[in-house]
């Protein structure tokens, strides 16, 4: 009974004191152990306003949190922000109004001249209105290579997917899968998807994936890629693993040569204590047309019924941007900033030559900004039936990769 | 006297149709609820799902009629056909073992052996766990580099090779074998319950006339046993149709698109693909064809009923 009084009197002044502050509850799929400490940054920068972070993590990929964050929106019970890929991912919820138009706080704040690469902020624009605060840069285009494997099989570490793919006999021959590959389908219509970039050269690659031109998927160049993606499937051979960081892990470990993987891999060589340029190597777009394609995460605010909640989301939306939640998020987390005019506390060679990119401009939009949803999912199931059936022919699959591209919208 | 004869007259008149309406008027509306739940949220549920499978429902749904491009583009859709290919394959061997495999269990413990009640515990614990820790259970074991394979090979069989789920054509079989060992002893428990029914007399006279006991079993106990292989039937048929949450944990689908089941197809064009219409396209299709098994079987089996 007394427990009882302490607890109610202790609530009530909890209550009391927060009464000034507003709570907003912040839902995202950061669970491993570096997003969670990204995301503490988030908070910590939150809580110092005043105000009060309430933390929706979902574990288990965007692929889960997102159905749960999208039911709450339309269910009528949403959370105050919401993490998604930008994109068209959050097509549909704005063109129901269903969230909050940011334009006033990008106007105040002037994301139009300090967000960089601009196509971030493109993103996030519908009809020139902005609906998110773009947090971070996450790049596809990266080949990460095992330099212990290499020196296992006594040849030098290739500097190009050519050089790559004509000494991966050495590789076998040293009893190392040259190439390690995942699983799951979103990891193989990855890699092709790097691969086209990267063997094809931007302009053909946007006209395909942003002018959604089939002609050019039925062309020459891009037969060239289904060949060498075609080939690659043997070099995989006796690899079984599912996790992209199960793959990331076998070149850890040297028992494979190299892997296609977002610059997300990095923090698992940081984590195994690997260095950058000694234990192993990178090659941003496989070494043939070094380009950075620019993903990454963003947030959006559900409209709410409340002035005062809307405008801490503005407020909360600013801070995502300020400069040293830049700094201290994306330092923790292993991304790149989304503004040009912040450092990085911790810089290694392979986010080095992001950042030059970044700065020379080399750059692509994410397919998550080009693709719908519905297209990558089938295009997803195509890459990753020919991956593993080895009776289909490229010629096969290039003509079905065509069909795809022209029923896009 | 009058007045009885009168009460008489008006409870076999007018009023005959009321007083059945009001019987039982308890337990009727106890079944309110369930009948409004019934109603609205599986009748009218279902009937929402086939209407918008005929919209370009996107992630939020939204009439805007496209006639049968849904279907169309299902049934053009190689994931699709693989789904119920894989469907079919998984659903029968999954009846037929689990019905042969529950019985002779049953039948085994039945002949009183000794622990009986160790053994059933033991059969039936998988029953317990979930689909999903069943199916990583299984992903383990099945795994060539921890599981069966390594172990076999560090006896010293050093070519043994055990792979089913990286196997394309051997992956179904591999969520097989989990699904039978997940399965198999709710089915044992409930034949045996059915075998505790059967009247010893029945037996005596079987031995009386010096029948075998596997020709009792077969001849004389199952046909006896009707009822509780159809609720058997019933149980198992509702579990394979909605097969999911095994596959999602053992092999997501893969390797390729070599372990896709219906249900998930719906999942991934609803949630990963946002696109509404098509998973509800495919959900309509799976209702369809369980309506076409069921309803002549269910005519059949309850339909005649009179006979008594």
């Amino acid at each position: 009974m007394k427990l009882t009084t302490k607890l109610m009197a202790f609530s009530a002044i909890v209550s009391a004191s927060s009464a000034s502050a507003v709570e907003l509850e912040v839902m995202h799929w950061w669970t491993s152990g570096g997003e969670a400490a990204a995301v503490t940054k988030f908070a910590e920068a939150w809580d110092a306003t005043g105000n009060t972070w309430v933390d929706g993590a979902i574990a288990g990929g965007g692929d889960t949190a997102r159905p749960i964050m999208v039911s709450r929106i339309i269910g009528g019970d949403p959370p105050a922000a919401f993490q998604f890929n930008h994109g068209r991912q959050a097509e549909e919820l704005i063109e129901a109004g269903l969230l909050l138009d940011l334009t006033d706080v990008a106007e105040a704040e002037g994301w139009a001249e300090i967000v960089n690469p601009s196509n971030l902020l493109d993103a996030c624009t519908v009809d020139g209105r902005i609906y998110c605060a773009p947090v971070n840069i996450h790049s596809w285009q990266w080949m990460w290579l095992s330099n212990g494997a290499y020196e296992k099989a006594g040849i030098p570490v290739p500097q190009s997917w050519t050089e790559f793919a004509a000494t991966a006999g050495d590789l076998e021959a040293a009893g190392i899968t040259p190439l390690a590959m995942g699983g799951q389908s979103w990891q193989q219509n990855g890699a092709f998807d790097v691969m086209s970039a990267a063997l094809v050269g931007i302009d053909s690659w946007l006209a395909v994936n942003r002018d959604k031109n089939a002609d050019v998927v039925l062309g020459a160049d891009y037969a060239r890629v289904f060949e060498a993606f075609g080939a690659a499937r043997e070099l995989s051979a006796g690899l079984n693993v599912q996790d992209w960081n199960q793959a990331t892990a076998a070149v850890i470990n040297d028992t494979a040569g190299a892997q296609i993987m977002g610059d997300w891999a990095q923090g698992e060589f940081a984590l195994a204590g690997e260095i950058a340029g000694e234990d192993y190597s990178c090659l941003p777009g496989l070494g043939e047309i070094a380009v950075l394609s620019t993903g990454g995460d963003a947030f959006y605010f559900p409209v709410v019924d409340d002035a005062e909640i809307t405008a801490a989301q503005k407020e909360l939306a600013a801070l995502f941007l300020s400069p040293p939640v830049q700094v201290s998020f994306n330092s923790a987390k292993g991304s790149l900033p989304i503004r040009g005019d912040v450092d990085l506390t911790t810089v290694n060679e392979c986010t080095q030559k992001g950042l030059d990119l970044l700065a020379a401009g080399d750059l692509l939009p994410d397919v998550n900004a080009l693709l719908s949803p519905d297209t990558k999912t089938q295009l997803n199931d195509l890459m990753t039936e020919f991956w593993n059936t080895p009776s289909m022919t490229p010629a096969e699959v290039q003509s079905a990769y065509a069909d795809i591209i022209a029923d896009a919208d | 006297m009058a007045l009885s004869e009168a009460t008489d007259a008006g409870r076999a008149g007018p009023t005959k149709k009321p007083t059945r309406l009001f019987k039982n008027m308890a337990s009727k509306i106890a079944a309110v609820p369930m009948v409004f739940t019934a109603l609205v949220i599986f009748v009218g549920g279902t009937v929402w799902t086939i209407v918008y499978s005929f919209t370009s429902s996107g992630l939020l749904p939204r009439l805007k009629w496209v006639g049968l491009d849904q279907y169309e583009r299902l049934w053009n859709s190689r994931k699709w056909l693989v789904s119920i290919e894989n469907l079919a394959i998984y659903g029968i061997c999954s009846l037929i073992l689990t019905l042969v495999i529950g019985f002779t269990l049953a039948a085994l413990l039945d002949r009183k052996v000794r622990g009986e009640g160790a053994l059933r515990t033991i059969f039936l614990y998988p029953f317990a766990l979930s689909f999903i820790v069943t199916g990583l259970i299984w992903q383990w074991i099945l795994n060539p580099d921890l599981g069966l394979q390594s172990v076999v090979r560090g006896m010293g069989w050093e070519s043994f090779t055990f792979d089913p789920l990286n196997n394309a054509s051997l992956v179904m079989f591999g969520l097989l074998i989990a699904g039978l060992w997940q399965g198999t002893g709710l089915i044992m428990c409930i034949m045996l319950a059915g075998l505790r029914g059967i009247d010893e007399d029945i037996w005596k006279a079987a031995r009386v006339d010096g029948i075998g006991t596997v020709k009792t079993y077969i001849r004389v106990i199952i046909p006896m046993m009707r009822p509780v292989f159809v609720t058997s039937l019933v149980l198992i048929g509702s579990g394979i149709v909605k097969l999911y949450d095994l596959v999602v944990a053992q092999t997501s689908g893969g390797p390729g698109l070599s372990s896709q089941v219906p249900a998930m197809y719906v999942m991934t064009s609803m949630f990963g693909g946002q696109n509404l219409g098509q998973g509800f396209a495919a959900s309509t299709m799976m209702l369809v064809s369980v309506v076409i098994i069921l309803v002549p079987w269910a005519i059949l089996e309850f339909g005649g009923k009179k006979r008594g």
